[in-house]
């Protein structure tokens, strides 16, 4: 029913609304991995450039077909499977075949989203489904690092990067023999201290000049795109916090127990893939609780658990798998720290 | 703003307050017909007292109160009473109502005075006239307020808060009388203090109306039992719970009235009536309404005498060539209208018109909830309404009442505001309380 302009449609209240939508928040965290995968770009060179390119383009291809075949609209729009492929990309050595990584994205939005029926529904964070994936399928190129700023990298690629599909990927030792001008190590800082007790001076864990997969090397990026983030309150900033504060706990004591086993819980907060899990990962926020309390103690259970994994277990980085388990008991966590009602504060 | 008495989580929306907050209050000419519903309150509607054909002066009492839990109603205007029919309302459904012929050239005395000496008024005096004015919280509860004046005897209430918040955004209303009628506003509220026993009054203000808190705190003197307090302006500080909490740091238990804690709330356009009508023993006959809104050409507060068509009032303030929708009451919890013949009643707050083209009104595309937890942050009750919108989109009605507090709910918006989602929380709310509601009834 209308008269001249005026409309008597009904509609419930509220009639104003905040302007921030679900693409505004993932728009806002791509900006924020920008800089991650640039300076990825620059320490690796041109076989990281392929990787970011490769498993974004999978994903979104993946996401709408996925779409598709779920007779859903199409959900490239909201800017989240980017995310995800960006993400993909840098929890992955630099020099991983891009084969597999188009395995890995395929796998992230499949069984990682699709699976579930897309943004909001699934349970588990997405990229780190499609490396868990990998992780378990391709164990020797997952743990094939590279050294950054090697002179060729801008020229060529990492050999193992051009791998045929169901081929074994070609050593990459040579490669770096040939390139390398000075001392430094394709070990990750994680397996030096865990095999040789070398701990790796906190400047290079900050900028980066370290091995590790292609966006975990430079600790101070990550926390400025998290800082950036937390200002536009599009991050909960609660989570990272959390999750460095339960890593701190629990590497402290160890480290005091014994100091020439255990590291110094600085190079814990700054070494492996915890700062880029604890600022971009374990805070996707469709995997962690809503509850205020529960939002604590999912962060400070994943910091907690994934020093318990590097120290205790065979694997050298445990925040993968810490924030796979943290995104799966997250509902429950949710559900036993409802929040108390107005009112209702002081009582039991 | 830090330091500042506040409640905890709420909303910022954008207030709109300078479309009309500088704008003095301004008297609308009468409509050339007025209706008015029997039943403008909370309980049951008045009783006729007038027949159709009857001719009534302005100030008449045209209908009785049919118990306690009712209020009489007046004549707004000198005319002929040409029928009682049904006829749509605001709230929905249609009502019986007087329909008022106004005579041209009704003037706006009042014809029908019963001076009191307020020296010498009892407490049950002053509750017996507040009730024979018809009065009814002015704030949009449409509560009789004599019957808020009569707290059940378990309770014992030793603070009178007024509420002075307006926090919805564009209204003014109660901007303009804190700052035009102080002396009735405090009037008003010594009266009740009186009526009640109670040692102190405390007038909340939010803090974008400074000036308002300035005006009402120059005619108390020192030590005077009523303070003005200002608090943080934030949706919904006008929220009685959250008001109480704020000034005063009391949290009403979950189902109770503020009385529970010692407390009666009035809205202030409420008090400066009280203070207006009392001493002369008149009827509430006209109130002051916020128009505004990109839609409307001419904002501001009119003083419109009740049972003015929308229609009327509209196009007095003129719309704009794009307006579309208007709204009844503030935005945040006002309603779209059903028609435009529905008529202005005693607890219209305000009307706000919006454009076609306002981004408010551009229905965005609803995604899934991503758990982002700012619905949860949001909400003044401190409920969880990411999972009672979960809970509502698989119909579980019975876990949301009993285990996630649905009916604390009282459906501010805050939550489907903040939605990145654009998830119509507050809708699903309201469909899940009428479900129980009806449920309950069959049972």
């Amino acid at each position: 029913m209308a008269e001249g302009g005026l409309t008597t449609d009904l509609r419930s209240s509220p009639h104003l609304k905040q302007a921030t939508t679900v693409e505004d928040i993932m728009r806002n965290v791509v900006y924020a991995l920008l800089p991650v995968c640039a300076w990825a770009i620059y320490a690796f060179g041109l076989s990281v450039l392929l990787l970011l390119v490769t498993t974004t383009l999978v994903c979104i291809a993946s996401e709408a077909l996925f779409c598709r075949l779920a007779n859903r609209p199409s959900t490239i729009g909201d800017w989240s499977i980017v995310i995800t492929g960006l993400l993909l990309a840098l929890t992955l050595p630099p020099g991983f075949p891009l084969w597999m990584a188009a395995v890995a994205a395929f796998v992230a939005v499949g069984l990682g989203k699709a699976l579930f029926g897309g943004l909001g529904y699934n349970v588990m964070n997405p990229a780190l489904v499609g490396r868990a994936f990998v992780q378990a399928a391709f164990p020797v190129a997952i743990t094939t690092w590279t050294p950054p700023f090697l002179p060729g990298r801008f020229s060529e690629l990492i050999p193992s990067t051009l791998t045929l599909p169901f081929t074994k990927p070609e050593p990459v030792v040579d490669w770096v023999e040939q390139n390398r001008i000075d001392a430094f190590t394709g070990a990750t800082p994680l397996a030096l201290q865990k095999f040789e007790q070398i701990t790796t001076p906190v400047a290079d864990l900050l900028t980066g000049t370290i091995a590790g997969s292609a966006g975990e090397t430079s600790a101070l990026i990550i926390l400025l795109g998290g800082i950036y983030l937390a200002a536009r309150k599009m991050l909960d900033w609660r989570i990272p916090v959390g999750v460095l504060l339960g890593a701190v706990l629990v590497s402290l004591p160890m480290w005091l127990l014994d100091a020439g086993r255990y590291p110094d819980p600085l190079f814990v907060l700054l070494s492996g893939g915890l700062m880029l899990g604890a600022v971009f990962m374990a805070s996707d926020m469709v995997g962690s609780p809503v509850t205020p309390s529960g939002v604590w103690i999912y962060a400070l259970f994943i910091g907690a658990l994934t020093v318990i994994i590097r120290l205790f277990g065979g694997l050298t980085e445990g925040v993968m798998y810490a924030i796979l388990l943290g995104n799966v008991i997250s509902p429950l966590i949710s559900r036993v720290t409802q929040p108390r009602i107005f009112g209702e504060e002081g009582k039991r | 703003m830090f330091g500042l008495s506040t409640f905890k989580h709420g909303v910022h929306p954008r207030e709109y307050k300078e479309l009309s907050n500088q704008l003095p209050i301004r008297r609308l000419p009468f409509a050339p017909t007025l209706v008015l519903p029997l039943s403008q309150h909370a309980g049951k509607p008045s009783v006729p007292l007038v027949q159709p054909g009857q001719e009534v002066v302005r100030g008449q009492p045209i209908a009785a109160a049919d118990g306690f839990m009712s209020v009489p109603l007046h004549a707004p205007a000198t005319g002929r009473i040409k029928r009682i029919e049904l006829m749509p309302t605001a709230r929905g459904p249609k009502t019986d109502s007087f329909i008022l012929e106004v005579y041209q050239g009704s003037n706006q005395q009042h014809s029908y005075d019963n001076p009191q000496d307020l020296a010498k008024l009892q407490g049950k005096d002053i509750v017996q006239l507040v009730q024979d004015a018809g009065m009814v919280g002015l704030g949009g509860a449409a509560f009789p307020t004599h019957v808020k004046m009569t707290p059940p005897p378990e309770h014992q209430v030793d603070t009178l808060v007024a509420n002075g918040c307006e926090c919805e955004p564009y209204l003014t209303c109660d901007h303009r009388i804190m700052l035009e009628q102080p002396e009735q506003l405090i009037q008003g509220t010594r009266l009740i203090m009186r009526a009640l026993g109670m040692e102190r009054a405390i007038i909340g203000i939010e803090d974008n109306k400074l000036d308002a808190v300035k005006a009402i705190s120059e005619l108390l003197p020192a030590h005077d039992p009523i303070t003005v307090q200002a608090v943080e302006t934030k949706y919904p500080q006008g929220a009685e719970k959250m008001l109480i909490k704020s000034v005063l740091g009391r949290s009403v238990p979950p189902g109770s009235f503020p009385s529970a804690v010692g407390v009666s709330v009035f809205n202030v356009g409420t008090l400066a009536q009280i203070g207006e009508l009392l001493p002369h023993g008149r009827g509430v006959i006209e109130r002051v309404v916020t128009v505004s809104g990109p839609g409307v050409e001419h904002p501001g507060n009119y003083l419109v005498p009740v049972g003015t068509p929308v229609r009327f009032l509209l196009e007095h303030a003129g719309v704009t060539s794009g307006a579309h929708e208007v709204i009844l009451g503030g935005p945040m919890m006002g309603m779209s209208v059903s028609a435009l013949d529905v008529p202005v009643t005693k607890a219209m707050s305000g009307m706000v018109v919006l454009e076609q083209n306002d981004p408010d009104l551009h229905k965005q595309q609803a995604h899934p909830c991503i758990r982002c937890g700012w619905c949860v942050e949001a909400c003044p009750m401190q409920l969880n309404p990411s999972m009672l919108g979960m809970l509502a989109a698989s119909s579980d009605y019975d876990e949301m009442a009993n285990d996630y507090h649905l009916n604390d709910c009282f459906e501010c918006g805050s939550c489907s505001y903040v939605c990145p989602s654009n998830i119509p929380l507050v809708q699903y709310f309201r469909i899940a309380k009428s479900v129980l509601r009806e449920r309950a009834e069959v049972a």
